[in-house]
């Protein structure tokens, strides 16, 4: 795999310039993953018209999960960009967009289901194509959910990384096309333990009329701790209320004797309660 | 887009008032067409729906604005579910247009918009989680307050990804009227926030009307 080149503006986010771990995932594909608080996620284009939806929950209670409208509201914005947060609906921060290439990435949209996809794109099964078959994000999301026992209830709005959709002042939608050129990329720092569930299936505004397939490059580091001037607490003062959220969760957790280390102390909390 | 109801009150299957604070939840058949009243005017009516039959199946704002390619609701406006199936239809409305994308007040996201020490400040999902511990028969739970409706509350998206929340267009006597096209269950908040002008300043009741046909 090749590791993508840090530019300047992420070098300050990153203990390394290398990955701790990379993957690429193909296009019309899902992962998901746990990520520690303290860990960065980038995200890489590597082709173009990569559309990446994404779900966060917190993995120590799944009824905590990402909130798009309080995300969208605590920030008075429509698109997502650097210096913005990505809320739970608990007020507490995910993650934050440190740094982003592109300037818009959208989270209003949701996904397609394997109807839908039928529909825009035509059918082909897993028996036809193997694994190049036409996958919808809605059942991505269902399969990857499941495995940590949610489902359909526990599906709320998406973000729609590498894709932009505006208003107009009557609220007529419009998607950008080829708004993600290759190499876009978004640095995000988690600012809490976090279940990251990802999709590569089309944006469901997509016009392409073949199943459009494009991987996203996606690279765990170290990330430093937040210093006083970031980028992100101090865009909006609400975001600095955001973060002081995170502390009160977080406190006590790094009181010598107190508590055992963060990640032995959440380890015995998950098999304590099953 | 304003478009006047023919129907009488008097007619009316049922008619409720909902002080602000409160919620109200009920189940809409077929066919049946709810009113929601702004009595004294710029109210915001934070509202859910759910499949009666299946209430994993719920109202979605993705699908709902995606489907008609706006992100506003008035008339002609089709209620889609999570299934991308059409739940209900707004047949009237004397606002002009309704918000699907600044979700409920919670007592957590006041923290943030507002101030740390506004946390003990009633808000709409305090209702709704009220509403779903003195309901046990509907069989909700958290998991299941997901992205709803504003009816009368606007939040102006601009052309370069701002968002905003405004002075209320709505006014007294104003109402948006929805027909039932499977049958629901209705959850509503009439919103009790302080802090911003979505109540302007100053939550008043609400009427729920409900006739059944």
């Amino acid at each position: 795999m090749t590791v993508e080149t840090t530019p300047p503006a992420q070098q300050q986010y990153l203990q390394t310039a290398e990955p701790l771990y990379d993957y690429l995932i193909p296009g019309g594909s899902h992962w998901s993953f746990r990520l520690r608080r303290g860990l960065a996620l980038r995200l890489t284009d590597s082709e173009g018209g990569a559309n990446l939806g994404a779900l966060f929950y917190n993995p120590l209670d799944l009824l905590e999960r990402y909130n798009a409208p309080d995300t969208l509201k605590c920030q008075h914005t429509f698109k997502l960009t650097t210096g913005h947060c990505l809320y739970s609906d608990m007020g507490r921060i995910f993650c934050s967009i440190v740094s982003d290439s592109l300037g818009w990435h959208e989270t209003v949209c949701g996904n397609l289901n394997q109807t839908q996809v039928k529909q825009k794109f035509g059918e082909k099964t897993y028996q036809q194509a193997r694994n190049e078959w036409h996958l919808g994000g809605y059942e991505s999301f269902l399969v990857e959910v499941a495995k940590y026992g949610l489902g359909k209830k526990d599906l709320a709005a998406n973000v729609n990384f590498f894709s932009k959709v505006t208003a107009d002042s009557r609220g007529q939608m419009h998607y950008a096309d080829g708004h993600s050129t290759p190499g876009s990329q978004l640095l995000l720092r988690f600012e809490m333990d976090t279940l990251v569930i990802l999709q590569t299936c089309p944006h469901p505004l997509n016009p392409a009329s073949t199943y459009p397939r494009r991987p996203v490059h996606c690279e765990i580091f170290a990330a430093n701790p937040v210093a006083d001037d970031d980028v992100c607490m101090n865009s909006r003062t609400e975001n600095r209320r955001g973060f002081e959220n995170n502390r009160l969760y977080h406190l006590g957790m790094d009181l010598v004797g107190v508590n055992p280390p963060q990640s032995a102390s959440k380890e015995k909390a998950r098999v304590e309660k099953p | 887009m304003i478009t006047l109801s023919q129907r009488l009150s008097e007619n009316a299957k049922s008619s409720r008032i909902v002080a602000a604070g409160d919620y109200l939840i009920d189940v809409i058949k077929q066919g049946e067409v709810i009113r929601i009243l702004d009595l004294e005017g710029n109210q915001a009516a934070d509202t859910l729906f759910y499949s009666a039959d299946d209430p994993s199946e719920r109202y979605s704002a993705m699908d709902t604005i995606r489907q008609q390619g706006n992100v506003y609701l008035s008339t002609g406006t089709i209620l889609r579910s999570n299934e991308d199936r059409p739940m209900l239809e707004i047949v009237a409305d004397t606002c002009g247009r309704h918000d699907t994308l600044g979700g409920a007040c919670a007592t957590e996201s006041n923290t943030v918009r507002y101030d740390l020490n506004k946390r003990c400040m009633h808000a709409c999902r305090d209702s709704w989680m009220l509403a779903v511990a003195e309901n046990e028969h509907f069989g909700l739970t958290k998991r299941d307050i997901t992205h709803n409706i504003n009816f009368f509350m606007n939040v102006p998206v601009t052309e370069s990804g701002g968002l905003t929340f405004e002075d209320g267009i709505s006014g007294a006597g104003k109402y948006v009227e929805l027909e039932a096209l499977m049958d629901v269950i209705v959850l509503i908040s009439n919103c009790p926030q302080l802090n911003n002008p979505c109540n302007g300043y100053n939550p008043t009741p609400i009427e729920i009307i409900i006739w059944d046909c």
